[in-house]
């Protein structure tokens, strides 16, 4: 391994080279660019063997990635933003055809108004796209995600395109500190991509078709329960990734100081060092809190979440996203996932960072403060908009 | 390798694939139904000169000892290798 | 040797398929498949062909073969060429079966892109002038005149408004490799262009014009003999793009007549003498400048 001072763009890149790609597909967008201007370089100077395709639009980044993956070949694109939803259509194309891509999205809001900053709406827009989607909080953490996308998307249980997010700028463009594992451990972690679903010389098939009213169904739960096994398959591959490379992950969330917490805070991505410091802050006051930190939204960490929150007396949601005519679609979800368990716990949504809005320190100690009113909300953090969400 | 019929029709949760993918050319179904006129060939005619052949859209026209032979199966009866037929060696009949 | 009835391999790719009886796409599929064996691997979008060849478990293609988004033949054989190179496999050929509106109008840009990339797909557009699949609506490359269920023939308005896009021309000026058109009716002269465009390395397209007997109003015997008359009368032609300049194929000796071409269609039958004294000009116009600028 070696230690270097990387943007959360450029760890990912040097995730992805680890990984051995063989075809990459992709079309700019700002603040993905990064991400592909590094790959084409590694491309260029012969430190990755790979198919760089300049595609026209990130309609065909995708489409042209599964046509790799429909071969057989390992592919890789990234996107953002408005480029994530020129390319929805191929967002269930790929999870339906169940083709092992992975795409690293670099979280930005979405027009109108225009805006390039960091919020989640892009990617969350598209959690019932059928793809895994994992959230990284810092560039190491981008890097290991590249590298153990593959093991998951391509594992024959999964078999399921992956979407690594990271939050557009606040990660993508800062530099930190990151440890670059070496190609031999990276190959020991990370097998060839092998799979039966695919078109060869030897084996010919008949792919993505047709099926009607009687079969579809079918289909359909088959690709629910691929997406489903990522939950044990993401833990097995943080274990062999663990063993091979000394760094531990904690599946679908990260639990810090929950254990005894009366107030737990949950959200995702780059944000949570921040509430790391508040949760800190707090515990020095005395006050029992603490933060779950949601490393997946799909497949979503119900279990996760019910075992962490069951003994608390409130919890809210931040989140850089909302659904407009209801609240945060992560709270909705995690709502979801307490009243299934049948677990009733005070709990509020707070919207923040839209467009790249700064949340300050303050803020989620204010979060923190407000949850002992016990009160359901939804609050836009930092302009005074509240709505009682419904 | 061309497509041809199969027994097995795939249906129930177990027999349906994981992925969208399957065993190239499987077919389970005729197209014989579709047909009210079906296209005899007088092989006492025939030259074998192919036209019928090469511009059958179904490609149900085969190559058979020297001239050319149909299958009914999949014939849907559209009369392209009658007309193409500049000798009339073949003909249309209404199906029972 | 001449690609030809006889020398042509006798596996059928594409069989069993539900498509209208008479259906002059299927025609250029099966022979396009015949001419380029066992190793073609196919992509179809959405459209005529795909939703006939592929209802699982019926699966139509007995070579490797996938449906792609409507929009996405072009980049998705890019991915498929790219992958299977990739691989160190060599011995294919990546080929894209789209119609009109998915190659002139929805498919476009994905087909200038790999134009631009200069991808080593070959690229068939199974031209029937309209959106046959969804129910006959107007695509860019229906006639002008053409009734289609979005161009009705009624009193104020005779049916499409605008001329064919000229799509043969518009992927010549991308420089590519190779560009051909052809026709169902001519089938010979297709054979050939798919044989040629196989050796040629870098991206290929081939538009062929194929009747569809439900959509044009004409019984499903006359699909060949209507795709070889609108080639006679000259409101299509069989020409080459190669090495920066056109090659006219096939130079009728007289011009058939262009009213008895529309008059068999039911898609024409609304138009007055005054429409096709316009087709017909324009139809003079267009061989003026092939004469000019075809070799």
């Amino acid at each position: 391994m070696a230690k270097q001072f990387l943007s959360g763009n450029e760890a990912f890149a040097y995730g992805i080279r680890l990984a051995r790609p063989q075809v990459i597909s992709a079309y700019p967008i700002t603040p993905q660019t990064i991400v592909v201007e590094k790959l084409s370089e590694f491309v260029e100077d012969g430190s990755l063997k790979a198919e760089f395709i300049h595609v026209e639009s990130e309609h065909s980044a995708l489409s042209c990635a599964m046509g790799a993956s429909s071969v057989g070949a390992r592919a890789f694109t990234a996107t953002s933003s408005q480029g994530l939803l020129y390319m929805a259509e191929g967002l269930p194309y790929a999870a339906g055809g169940r083709f092992p891509i992975v795409m690293m999205n670099a979280n930005r809001s979405t027009a109108l108004p225009w805006n390039i900053y960091g919020d989640q709406r892009d990617s969350v827009s598209q959690l019932d796209s059928g793809w895994i989607q994992a959230y990284a909080e810092n560039a190491q953490e981008a890097l290991d995600i590249a590298l153990m996308s593959f093991y998951i998307a391509e594992h024959e249980k999964v078999s399921t395109p992956f979407m690594a997010n990271l939050d557009g700028f606040v990660l993508t463009h800062t530099y930190e500190v990151v440890d670059v594992p070496t190609r031999e451990q990276a190959d020991q972690f990370l097998p060839p991509f092998q799979t039966q679903n695919k078109m060869s010389p030897d084996n010919p098939k008949n792919l993505a078709f047709s099926a009607g009213p009687d079969t579809n169904t079918i289909f359909k739960y088959k690709e629910h329960l691929g997406i489903l096994n990522a939950k044990d398959v993401i833990a097995e591959a943080e274990e062999k990734f663990e063993t091979i490379f000394g760094r531990h992950y904690t599946g679908l969330t990260e639990s810090y100081r929950t254990e005894d917490a009366d107030y737990i805070l949950m959200t995702l991505g780059s944000i949570a060092g921040l509430v790391r410091e508040v949760v800190d802050r707090l515990r020095n006051d005395g006050k029992k809190v603490g933060l779950l930190r949601l490393r997946y939204l799909r497949p979503f960490p119900n279990e996760e979440i019910v075992k962490a929150v069951k003994n608390a007396k409130a919890l809210a949601v931040l989140e850089k996203d909302i659904s407009f005519g209801n609240a945060g679609t992560v709270y909705t979800n995690v709502s979801a996932a307490l009243q299934r368990a049948g677990i009733s716990v005070s709990n509020s949504n707070y919207i923040g960072g839209l467009g790249g809005k700064n949340i300050s320190f303050e803020e989620i100690e204010n979060i923190f403060n407000n949850l002992t009113q016990q009160r359901s909300t939804v609050q836009f953090l930092g302009i005074g908009g509240e709505d009682s969400g419904g | 390798m061309k497509p041809y019929l199969r027994e097995f029709v795939p249906k129930n949760l177990e027999d349906i694939p994981d992925t969208t993918s399957y065993e190239a050319g499987y077919l389970v179904t005729k197209n014989a139904g579709w047909r009210n006129i079906r296209p005899v060939i007088d092989t006492q005619k025939c030259t074998g000169c192919l036209n019928c052949y090469l511009h059958c859209p179904d490609g149900v026209i085969f190559r058979k000892d020297g001239k050319v032979s149909i299958d009914y199966d999949f014939c849907k009866g559209c009369g392209i290798c009658k007309k193409i037929c500049k000798i009339g060696a073949i003909g249309m009949e209404a199906e029972k | 040797m001449a690609v030809n009835a006889r020398t042509l391999n006798e596996t059928e790719f594409f069989y069993g398929h539900k498509a209208c009886a008479g259906c002059g796409g299927s025609l250029a599929v099966r022979i396009a498949l015949k001419v380029l064996g066992e190793n073609a691997f196919a992509v179809l979008p959405a459209g005529c062909m795909s939703a006939v060849g592929f209802n699982f478990p019926q699966l139509c293609f007995g070579n490797n073969a996938i449906i792609s988004t409507f929009a996405g033949t072009a980049s998705m054989l890019t991915g498929v060429q790219a992958g299977l190179r990739a691989q160190g496999i060599t011995d294919f050929h990546a080929v894209g079966f789209a119609g009109d509106g998915g190659t002139a109008d929805i498919g476009l840009q994905a087909l200038s892109g790999a134009i631009d990339r200069n991808d080593d797909i070959l690229y068939i557009c199974y031209d029937n002038e309209a959106y046959m699949n969804t129910g006959i609506q107007k695509s860019s490359l229906t006639p002008f005149g053409a009734k289609t269920t979005t161009t009705p023939a009624g009193k104020n308005i005779h049916g499409n408004l605008r001329p064919k896009k000229n799509l043969f021309e518009i992927i010549a000026a991308h420089g590519i490799p190779y560009a051909a058109t052809a026709s169902v009716g001519y089938l010979n002269d297709f054979m050939r262009k798919v044989e040629k465009a196989k050796q040629i390395k870098g991206t290929k397209y081939i538009h062929i014009l194929a009747p569809c007997p439900t959509g044009w109003g004409i019984p499903t015997d006359e699909t060949i003999d209507i795709a070889k008359e609108v080639v006679d009368c000259g409101l299509w032609y069989l020409a080459e793009y190669e090495n920066g300049s056109f090659t006219l194929n096939h130079q009728p000796k007289e011009f058939s007549s262009v009213e008895a071409y529309l008059r068999k269609q039911s898609r024409f039958r609304h138009l007055t003498d005054e429409d096709i004294q316009i087709i017909q000009s324009s139809r003079d116009a267009k061989w003026e400048f092939i004469h000019k600028n075809f070799k």
